[in-house]
């Protein structure tokens, strides 16, 4: 059943490439494959613990007034994990920069929050955010991984071949274009596993 | 399902949760703010030492504020272990980029000469403009050991002395801006330690606005 949950975040209901939830972190900070790991990893922390809050206290918080409490919640575990990374990881932080305060703004996370943790138990809702959370990792880190070895020939900061890459996928332009390629490619693979 | 909706209910429920937000948050920034503090400072020490050569004091305890062109910026002062002045780094910014501002932080030994150029952020174009990073193209290399009192800061296209990066002009231009500026900020702060610097201000300050009139 738990697994379940995980695999459909991964899979099934994949946020980039199922869902296309949270586009704009998913462009901006994929330019290598560390950033995108990065982005994702926090992006993960804050959907574990908006999730685990929300399927807590959903059933105490009126129907009218349910949208601005989970933003107030998530806002705040953003900014936890943007001061925690600000002081203990700065070269991380320097390199996502304005992105860690946009996770507040990532559908994904108030998508979760609404559709699965108002709904279910505190343990599925952690699941469910940790599912989600690695589909949204594995897929920005494969975005950024092809990204940065057609753009820069490199793997994980190494240069593979000593000369200019193919700067086009670095650029916002690149983004686009390797995320419609992957998501051809994840979505034949998944029609594969089903059958 | 939750709860039915009335005046009451959302009142306290709104309340509560920004209050234990704001508790939690508070909490966080109390824990964090050391360290956080500690990694601002790191962050300017380590680009001090890769500007100026070996010093003994702590050029973080040793700032001087500036406002420039619409701007303050900072200038950090390094001396040797009997406070015999070494040099400055001089922070400084132009916002002609191609992709709008880029902020460096220059070295200058204490005759004026360049001896080191740190880029510390920039949004140009990346596998263009963004060579002007020594860690990418050796553009700001060019600029370690020059007075710009005999070195023109100006592309060559311009009639100045700097070899421009190909196709990136723009971006050159306004690292040559951003570096005329410092050395007006570092003329006028130098001043203070030596008098003859006094006769350079006229100069140094028409080198920023040659650099501005192209364009």
């Amino acid at each position: 059943m738990k697994i379940q949950i995980i695999l459909k975040g991964i899979f099934k209901e994949n946020p980039i490439f199922v869902l296309m939830l949270g586009m704009c972190p998913t462009l901006a900070t994929t330019s290598s494959a560390i950033n995108g790991f990065s982005m994702g990893l926090a992006t993960t922390f804050v959907l574990v613990l908006s999730n685990l809050t929300v399927s807590l206290i959903a059933k105490q918080i009126p129907d009218k007034v349910r949208i601005p409490s989970y933003v107030v919640i998530i806002a705040t575990f953003v900014t936890v994990i943007d001061l925690l990374m600000a002081g203990y990881l700065p070269d991380i932080h320097a390199t996502l920069g304005i992105f860690i305060p946009l996770i507040v703004v990532n559908c994904i996370v108030l998508a979760r929050a609404e559709s699965f943790a108002a709904k279910n138990g505190a343990s599925n809702s952690i699941v469910d955010g940790l599912g989600s959370g690695l589909g949204f990792t594995l897929a920005l880190s494969l975005l950024g991984f092809a990204r940065e070895l057609l753009g820069e020939y490199a793997i994980f900061g190494t240069k593979l071949i000593e000369t200019d890459g193919m700067v086009l996928f670095i650029l916002a332009p690149g983004a686009f274009i390797a995320l419609a390629y992957l998501t051809v490619l994840f979505n034949m693979i998944k029609k594969r596993l089903i059958k | 399902m939750a709860k039915v909706s009335s005046f009451k209910n959302m009142l306290l429920t709104l309340l509560a949760t920004t209050f234990i937000s704001s508790a939690l948050l508070a909490g966080v920034h109390q824990l964090t703010k050391k360290a956080i503090e500690k990694v601002e400072v790191e962050k300017i020490n380590a680009g001090i030492k890769k500007v100026l050569p070996e010093f003994a004091n702590n050029p973080s305890d040793n700032i001087s504020k500036k406002f420039v062109d619409g701007d303050t910026v900072a200038i950090y002062k390094a001396t040797d272990s009997e406070g015999k002045l070494i040099g400055l780094a001089v922070q400084t910014f132009t916002n002609k980029g191609y992709g709008g501002r880029i902020s460096l932080l220059v070295g200058f030994l204490a005759d004026g000469t360049i001896n080191n150029i740190d880029v510390i952020a920039h949004s140009e174009t990346p596998g263009l403009g963004d060579k002007i990073d020594p860690r990418k193209h050796p553009f700001s290399i060019q600029f370690q050991g020059k007075n710009p009192d005999t070195f023109k800061l100006q592309v060559r296209k311009d009639g100045g002395d700097v070899d421009a990066i190909s196709a990136t002009t723009v971006s050159s231009r306004a690292f040559c801006d951003a570096v005329a500026r410092a050395y007006k900020i570092f003329v006028e702060e130098m001043v203070k330690y030596n008098p003859n610097f006094a006769s350079k201000i006229q100069a140094a300050n028409d080198a920023v606005s040659g650099a501005t009139k192209i364009n």
